[in-house]
């Protein structure tokens, strides 16, 4: 079974284009997928062939690629380029804070995540050499597409050879509905976020039994419920693991208040705690 | 019995106690009461109605335990600024405006309030308060009662007042001014008397019975007038019959006038204020470890408020003073309250006519020394010792809550404190951009006995204290917590100081808290609730050690061993353990040793990765020198080798005389039969029975380590008993192997 049979990747001539391509062939190979480069520009031979000298020692191993050159607003020709070649996958770049270890998404980046079709790969720090991929942390959050997300995340978490894969509950206070007051209601509240843990573990643990065995062979699974608010803690929580990559899923719509008021993924995007991958 | 059967029996068990408690305190509640209402320009039965109402209503519809409730020494300053802008009727309006305000906090569950003042900037009020009441009161205390439009000429005049004391000539002012100095020499020296029955009756009440004793002896043996001069003798107590029958009046028609609710925010700011941090620091020494429902309690403050100004007495609020001497009498439930109120109203009742022999200087002694103690130099001084910004956030505070009011006082405290943040961290945008989120993240570890580990992100201050404070009042204080600053940049006095009453509390009641993460933080001053900036790189770890450091201090007492905070780079004999095969050590601090260097706990520091995916990872270890070679191995489980993927040459070993140890634990290492040999029943035996450790071997040296974070105080000692147990198994076993191959070779 294979998620993404085409991945895509949008490229620029800048002192990252080589860490860039190599993650995303590297990426290509290990998905066994296509690999769609998509340059906003001008078509010229000479970028062509710069491009293809870097995928040399990819090319050699059968990389299946294609470069689409086109002109006009990056955010609109990568998102169009999705929809033409139905790309399962995108990869894009985050940006670093300047002088500190912090990275977020710029605002192509964003545009794009928001709006795209597919998911979404979004690396933080592209390197030449192979970063090892251990341990990959899922959002196993309660929706008709925690199912999808987790299977996606042991797909990726699988082919990329991690070792642990983690599924992460957020139980937000809405949930809990026990107001901490005195010893007795603390009692209470932690009764109740016991059971809600217990509840949420079995669920995931259904999931995870429909999960094709394929994607967890070899992979120590540990499921982790957190308290905090929901999509933030979770990057939160990755960060503090140290976790290689965020597995999450997408929210249905953003409006403009969302953005005003961040919540969910637009945490994530301001402040990217690892690389986050987000299933569409 | 039914639980409940239980509890009712409990409660009158311990009723005679409660009963004694409520008395004692009622004793320093009298005087206070009366002294406080008059500090306020109030009648001074205001004070006392204040008691009763509040403790009548508080013990029944309030969430704390042992806490006392009746008029503040924090609102003497509002309410003097009330009742002179608005008259006493009209106060009493805004006094039952304020309880009502303050019900709606509750409802609201707004008790988290107070939690967004900088510490210092409370301090910094309180301390101005306390010297609003001084300042006032000393004068009268001396006799001599003069009127001034600003504080501070209270203040300044307090010599003028000295000079003309020494130079009077009217007896009736000289006997006035000697009852106050020596009710002054007694609240003072009080304390420092430990006779059991001296102490029996507190200093206040010790004031009030001398000074109406010296009434009675003037008046029953040497037949003469009292000789203190008659306007600084208390007057206006009216009889029991006259309270009950005339109400007072309450003018409610100012009530759209910008004075009016000035007052009344100002009153409820006080006295929610004044309450909270008292329910706080009663809690801490309730013997019964129970947690107060604070909203609850304000709601109830509310109440009585509401209450108490239509009877005609002031704003009830949570007093520590009277609270913590309700504690040390044995007081254990709300009834002590109940029954201090009850005392009251019984002395009003009985002794209303004593009062009026109780002269002025006497009760205004007992406020100048509370206001003293608001403002004693004592608390500038510890002010000052946490840091040089604290005392400028104290002293604006304190300043412009004499000069202007409290409102603008503690709002200026709030702006110095904030400004000063930037200031020190030059950086705006930290807080700026990080002002919203959902900066806390907590989790119960899985492994192990389920701690709680809470992690805090970019930074904590005064701002967004209180979403730290929400997690952690979600763990049962019995419990283990391990709260992590490493990802936080900047964490703030306020925020070091409340988490040290967390651990206070934590501590009493059975729980371990425990901060890391704060060690590469620098601090200006060695105060332990300094204020802590994360430091980027500099070579020097702070002057100022942590409470973590400290402990680690004792700890290394205890076990017998030297301890040294300062940064070593000498980290070459770790390169020799297969872990350490692909990461780059930084530098090793926190290091515990024995003497001969053979056992050293470190915590260190060191890179995953390279330039850009480049980690910095810090975890406490500890290394092991042997007396013997033993073969070189790596003892793991949980698939934490993985993360090892150097290791990939070396082979897995399978013991097969021990099966569930081998599926237990992942052993590798290169030569095969050494480690079969080594491996022998005592050995399996210790890791099967012991905690789990990742232990790595290179000869003649032992790494042992669990987790890739820093270990708490709990979690070293443990580790460092594991080591040594090991290091014995491991001896005893090649002490005896080589003995006998030595017999064989005989």
């Amino acid at each position: 079974m294979n998620y993404f049979n085409t991945i895509g990747i949008g490229i620029a001539f800048s002192p990252t284009l080589k860490a860039n391509l190599y993650e995303a062939s590297r990426l290509a190979l290990f998905f066994k997928s296509k690999l769609v480069l998509i340059h906003v520009g001008i078509h010229s031979h000479r970028k062509e062939k710069d491009i293809q000298k870097i995928l040399s020692p990819f090319i050699e191993k059968n990389l299946d690629f294609e470069i689409v050159f086109k002109v006009g607003d990056p955010a609109e020709v990568i998102l169009n380029v999705i929809q033409e070649k139905r790309l399962d996958l995108i990869i894009l770049g985050a940006l670093k804070r300047e002088n500190i270890l912090k990275y977020y998404v710029g605002s192509i980046a964003r545009k794009i995540t928001r709006n795209a079709s597919c998911s979404v790969l979004l690396l933080i720090k592209p390197s030449v050499e192979r970063v090892p991929c251990q341990h990959v942390v899922i959002n196993g959050l309660k929706d008709e597409k925690a199912t999808k997300t987790i299977s996606y995340g042991f797909f990726v978490g699988s082919k990329l050879g991690a070792s642990k894969v983690t599924v992460v509950e957020e139980i937000t206070q809405q949930e809990v509905a026990v107001n901490v007051n005195d010893d007795r209601s603390l009692r209470r509240a932690n009764i109740v976020k016991e059971r809600i843990s217990i509840r949420e573990k079995s669920r995931v643990i259904k999931i995870l039994e429909e999960t094709p065995e394929e994607f967890k062979k070899n992979i120590k699974i540990k499921t982790q419920p957190i308290f905090g608010r929901r999509g933030y803690s979770i990057g939160h929580f990755a960060e503090v693991v140290r976790a290689d990559l965020l597995v999450t899923n997408a929210p249905d719509k953003l409006t403009f208040l969302d953005r005003l008021f961040p919540h969910d993924i637009e945490h994530i995007l301001t402040e990217l705690p690892t690389d986050v991958l987000i299933i569409r | 019995m039914t639980p409940r059967k239980v509890l009712i029996k409990e409660f009158i068990g311990d009723l005679p106690k409660n009963i004694f408690s409520g008395f004692v305190v009622s004793l320093i509640a009298l005087p206070l009461g009366l002294g406080l209402a008059m500090a306020s320009e109030a009648p001074p039965i205001a004070g006392v109605i204040t008691a009763i109402v509040g403790g009548l209503l508080v013990s029944f519809f309030g969430g704390s335990h042992i806490t006392i409730t009746g008029p503040g020494n924090g609102l003497v300053g509002v309410l003097l600024v009330a009742i002179t802008t608005l008259g006493i009727e009209g106060a009493y309006a805004a006094i039952i405006f304020s309880g009502v305000l303050l019900m709606i906090l509750g409802f609201l569950r707004l008790g988290k309030l107070a939690n967004f003042f900088p510490s210092s900037a409370i301090q910094g009020m309180l301390a101005a308060i306390g010297l609003i009441i001084l300042g006032k009161q000393f004068h009268i205390m001396l006799a001599h009662k003069i009127k001034r439009e600003d504080t501070m000429d209270y203040l300044i005049e307090i010599p003028f007042t000295i000079n003309d004391a020494i130079h009077y000539d009217s007896k009736g002012l000289i006997f006035a001014a000697i009852v106050g100095t020596v009710s002054l020499f007694i609240m003072f020296f009080y304390p420092k008397i430990r006779n059991k029955y001296f102490q029996l009756v507190p200093a206040p009440m010790w004031i009030v019975l001398l000074s109406i004793g010296l009434s009675y002896y003037f008046e029953l043996v040497l037949h003469e007038n009292n000789p203190i001069d008659k306007n600084y003798m208390i007057s206006g107590i009216p009889h029991i019959d006259e309270i009950i029958t005339k109400i007072p009046k309450i003018d409610f028609s100012q009530w759209a006038t910008l004075d009016f609710w000035d007052s009344v925010v100002s009153l409820t700011l006080i006295a929610s204020i004044e309450s909270l941090l008292s329910i706080k620091a009663v809690d801490k020494l309730d013997p019964k470890k129970r947690r107060s429902n604070v909203n609850k309690d304000l709601k109830a403050l509310g109440l009585a408020t509401v209450g108490s100004g239509f009877l005609g007495g002031l704003n009830v609020v949570t007093v520590i003073a009277r609270s913590s001497v309700n504690v040390n009498n044995g007081g254990s439930n709300r009834s002590s309250n109940f029954f201090h109120a009850l005392f009251m109203l019984l002395f009003i009742v009985l002794f209303s006519s004593e009062m009026a022999r109780i002269p002025l200087p006497a009760l205004m002694a007992i406020l100048v020394f509370t206001g003293y103690k608001l403002a004693s130099p004592d608390t500038i001084k510890k002010v000052f010792s946490i840091g040089k910004e604290q005392f400028i956030i104290f002293f604006v505070t304190l300043i412009i809550t004499l000069k202007v009011g409290l409102i603008s006082g503690i709002l200026s405290g709030v702006a110095m404190t904030l400004i000063i943040h930037i200031v020190i961290n030059k950086n705006l945008s930290l807080f700026t951009r990080n002002l919203i989120k959902p900066n806390v993240l907590m989790y119960k570890e899985e492994s192990g006995n389920g701690s709680f580990f809470v992690s805090v992100k970019h930074f904590c201050s005064f701002l967004n204290y209180y979403k730290l404070k929400d997690k952690l009042d979600a763990i049962p204080e019995d419990r283990d917590v391990v709260l992590d600053f490493s990802m936080c940049e900047f964490v703030d006095h306020t925020v070091m100081d409340n988490i040290s009453s967390y651990q206070e509390l934590f501590a009493k009641k059975g729980g371990n808290f425990e901060i890391i993460g704060l060690d590469m933080h620098d601090a200006e001053s060695k105060h332990p609730f300094a204020l802590r900036r994360l430091l980027t790189d500099s070579g020097l770890i702070g002057s100022n050690l942590t409470k973590r450091q400290r402990d680690l201090i004792q700890t290394s007492d205890r076990f017998g061993l030297e301890y040294h905070a300062e940064k070593n780079r000498e980290i070459s004999f770790l390169y020799d353990f297969h872990y350490f095969n692909t990461k780059q050590v930084n530098y090793i601090y926190n290091r515990l040793s024995n003497d001969n260097n053979s056992l050293n706990l470190f915590d260190v520091e060191y890179f995953e990765g390279e330039l850009i995916a480049k980690e910095v990872i810090r975890s406490t270890m500890l290394h092991i020198s042997l007396n013997d070679e033993i073969p070189s191995f790596t003892l793991d489980k949980e698939g934490f080798l993985e993360r090892v993927y150097s290791l990939a040459g070396l082979k897995d070993i399978d013991l097969k005389d021990y099966p569930d140890f081998s599926k237990r634990f992942y052993l590798k290492g290169d030569d095969e039969e050494g480690i079969t040999n080594f491996f022998g029943k005592d050995l399996i035996q210790f890791f099967e029975s012991n905690n789990y450790y990742h232990v790595q071997a290179d000869g003649a040296h032992l790494l042992i380590f669990n987790k890739e974070r820093l270990a708490t105080i709990k979690e070293m000692k443990i580790l460092l008993d594991f080591g040594k147990r090991l290091k014995e198994v491991i001896e005893t076993k090649t002490h005896t192997t080589s003995q006998t191959e030595r017999n064989t070779e005989l």
